[in-house]
């Protein structure tokens, strides 16, 4: 295991700062901040009423990192995956998140801190599945 | 006011997944690597934090009627554990693990993770859009 303690401390701020995020949604505006969510919405041919709302949050979630990187540090953005499995990752997570319900931020934050019996199911399918994925990946590298 | 609410929480959750250093798909996978032996726990740690807040907002949420602005509250969640839940997830999860990004931290590297984060955005979208189509006609 690489344990940084700075990295856990940040990785608990940056959680809690998502949580906030989430919470600020749902205590204001009564809706589940599930990013697949709000985006399949927006690119559905019919757009619901309050797609202003979903474009909005969609523009604050891409604009907030330009800040941090204009005020603290320019992330590290690492992808070392090829293009085809670019475009079949991308193709997978947007296919299997409408199907699914909800992704990370939907089942994963939202739905598992609510004890949602299909959200704990779901986070388990999709982490177990993705640490299989990983795993043969690296050994198919190796 | 609603749409003043939805960019905070956005612009809350980007710093939220750039504080955490979510936003790079390397350490996402460096936490799904779990037997390679230089295992990332980063992930699990954040998501901890967002938990427990979150934990606290349904807890507020549980004993009202409404929102704090007045809005309907969401509907219990649906029970339901069926082959398009599970087969979802883990369609999802092939694609997450394949590169390292879900749909919110893709969003939130759209201006700044370059070319291949392009080509994942807009692949997701396709995806996305398939799926309204065929369920529609479903």
């Amino acid at each position: 295991m690489n344990f940084v303690l700075n990295d856990a401390l940040a990785g608990l701020a940056g959680g809690a700062l998502i949580g906030l995020a989430a919470a600020i949604l749902l205590l204001g505006n009564g809706r589940i901040a599930g990013i697949s969510g709000i985006l399949g919405a927006l690119v559905n041919t019919s757009l619901p009423a309050n797609w202003k709302e979903n474009a909005l949050f969609v523009a604050g979630l891409a604009a907030a990192p330009v800040a941090y990187a204009a005020i603290v540090t320019k992330p590290d953005i690492d992808i070392t995956t090829s293009v085809p499995l670019l475009i079949a990752g991308g193709v997978l997570v947007g296919i299997g998140s409408r199907l699914g319900s909800g992704c990370t931020s939907g089942h994963g934050v939202c739905g598992m801190s609510r004890l949602s019996p299909r959200s704990i199911v779901a986070t388990l399918t999709f982490m177990a599945v993705a640490i299989a994925v990983v795993t043969v990946m690296r050994m198919v590298m190796a | 006011m609603r749409n003043i609410v939805a960019l905070a929480s956005g612009l809350v959750f980007g710093a939220g997944l750039v504080v955490s250093d979510m936003v790079n798909p390397a350490r996402v996978r460096g936490f799904l690597d779990m037997f390679g032996g230089a295992w990332d726990p980063t992930l699990a740690f954040v998501m901890g934090g967002a938990m427990a807040v979150m934990i606290a907002a349904w807890l507020i949420v549980s004993k009202r009627s409404a929102t704090l602005l007045g809005h309907g509250l969401p509907g219990k969640p649906s029970g339901t554990i069926d082959a398009r839940l599970l087969g979802g997830a883990a369609v999802f999860g092939i694609g997450w693990g394949m590169v390292g990004l879900c749909p919110g931290p893709a969003i939130a590297n759209l201006f700044l993770g370059g070319w291949p984060v392009l080509v994942f955005i807009a692949s997701m979208l396709a995806g996305m859009m398939a799926f309204s189509l065929i369920n529609r006609t479903a």
